[in-house]
């Protein structure tokens, strides 16, 4: 399954815009990639383990927060998952 | 706005009006009454840069008959890679006057407002009360913020455009059925996370793109026609020119927009994005790396001017100077120092083992990273650190005017 990693947080990925993982659940997807990419941990999730309410994750079209499960929605190999974060750039400056 | 309940007589066009907006006119969804109906709107530019500028334009070309523009700040050259309603001709001007002068030239049938001032909690409300739709083009994170809140509490719709290096969004907010900028991020990022173009930096044609989609929104908005970007949410990526779209739903937990909202007036928008007040001394936005004040010592850290490492280096003095900007950067200026950039020294300072003891002085483009990097350098046991001061941009200026400036 793909996972989209946002510009400002390609730099913990080694500059990979798609990174692939197996995982049964958006969960399961997420914990793979962070035990990848341990430095992305702290930017996505809070100490206790809660996705920080400026990164929204979308499982395909949806915002994982509408779904039914939410992180346990289970996810196939052909979905994708993409991680949004806010960007403000309008370039004033 | 006028509803469909309201009687409104919509403004005449005249004669040359007519000719001007003819290929408008043609379109059955245009029509005469749809341009009217521009001419009688009212729109807000917040920020005539990036995305005000492609956006103000088209708006104009438009025929939108009162145009208001938010800016404080005046024209730079290096705004000239991307805000194309300014000029060479410009440079120095106050950006609400120079925009003023290729908005008139285009179209002088229309209304141009300017609000030479930077928007704030204090005047928000106030400025927004006498337009019908926003236009969001500002960069940070605490103008969006205050923009989307003062939107809702106004009732008025906020055509929304952001941008980062090649990506963009865009999305209408604050519509009453829709959600707002809130409902998507009720929280913003940390300081740090996210650079400013400045920083960053960004493909001039971006902001084009995504300005002119804003643009296309306000006038759908206007004439009621097609369907807007409300509860959707557009992601343009230009490198690989593909664009998505993904479902955004009103919260009806949304401390702005929702059923039992909590913000009821507008806060204190540095202090919710954690961003320190501006000092007397710094510029006023955001930065990803914070300003360095003028003081010879800040959080412990000497901070050496430009001519007092001239004097050293032509003295031989035994310095040790570490460059910790990007590669990229490296060729358009530098020192001869080594580099090692910023967001890998942490990991990469058993390299300069063998000058734990010596004198370091660390610079960058500014010296706002290098004094960054001091700092973890001096967390790492390095016994003098220094930053240089205003980083090579202070060199070019005093030292080697030669030299280019970015």
């Amino acid at each position: 399954m793909k996972i989209h990693i946002p510009t400002p947080l390609r730099s913990f990925t080694g500059g990979k815009e798609t990174v692939s993982v197996s995982g049964s659940t958006v969960n399961g997807a997420l914990a793979q990639l962070t035990t990848e990419y341990p430095e992305l941990k702290p930017n996505l999730f809070t100490a206790d383990g809660k996705l920080r309410s400026f990164v929204n994750l979308y499982l395909n079209e949806d915002d994982i927060r509408y779904l039914p499960a939410k992180e346990d929605s289970p996810t196939q190999e052909s979905d994708e998952l993409t991680i949004i974060p806010s960007i403000a750039g309008g370039c004033c400056r | 706005m006028a509803t469909a309940t309201e009687e409104v007589t919509l403004p005449k066009l005249s004669n040359d009006e007519i000719a001007r907006y003819s290929r408008h006119l043609i379109l059955p969804e245009v029509g005469m009454e749809g341009q009217q109906k521009l001419k009688a709107a009212k729109v807000l530019c917040v920020g005539t840069g990036g995305l005000g500028a492609p956006l103000a334009l088209y708006l104009a070309a438009a025929g939108v008959g009162t145009l208001g523009l938010v800016d404080f700040d005046t024209v730079d050259a290096s705004n000239l890679q991307r805000q194309i309603i300014h000029s060479t001709a410009t440079v120095g001007k106050l950006k609400v006057d120079s925009a003023e002068i290729m908005l008139k030239g285009l179209n002088p049938y229309m209304n141009v407002v300017k609000h030479n001032t930077m928007l704030t909690s204090a005047n928000a409300l106030e400025i927004f009360k006498d337009y019908d739709i926003i236009a969001d083009g500002t960069d940070n994170f605490q103008t969006r913020y205050l923009v989307n809140d003062a939107c809702v509490l106004t009732g008025k719709p906020n055509a929304y455009g952001s941008i980062f290096r090649f990506e963009g969004q865009a999305s209408v907010f604050a519509t009453k059925e829709g959600p707002c900028y809130r409902c998507l991020y009720p929280e913003p990022p940390p300081p740090g996370l996210v650079p400013s173009c400045a920083e960053g930096g960004v493909l001039g044609i971006l902001p084009g793109l995504v300005g002119v989609i804003q643009a296309t929104e306000v006038i759908k908005l206007i004439l009621g026609i097609g369907d807007t970007l409300v509860g959707r949410l557009l992601l343009v990526d230009a490198l690989g020119m593909s664009f998505r779209t993904l479902k955004l739903r009103k919260n009806p937990d949304c401390p702005a927009c929702g059923t039992h909202p909590t913000v009821t007036e507008l806060i204190d928008y540095d202090q919710f994005c954690g961003i320190e007040k501006p000092a007397a001394v710094g510029p006023l936005e955001v930065a990803q790396n914070k300003a360095v004040a003028e003081a010879p010592v800040v959080d412990g850290i000497p901070q050496v001017t430009v001519e007092t490492l001239k004097k050293k280096l032509d003295a031989k003095e035994d310095v040790f100077v570490l460059d910790v900007r990007e590669p990229h950067e490296y060729p358009i200026a530098n020192l001869g120092a080594p580099l090692i950039p910023v967001g890998s020294l942490a990991s990469r300072v058993a390299e300069l083992a063998e000058h734990k003891n010596d004198e370091v002085i660390v610079h960058c483009r500014s010296g706002a990273r290098s004094q960054k990097a001091a700092l973890i350098l001096k967390e790492a046991g390095f016994t003098n650190v220094s930053n240089l001061a205003g980083g090579i941009l202070a060199w070019a200026d005093k030292i080697d005017p030669s030299m280019p400036k970015y």
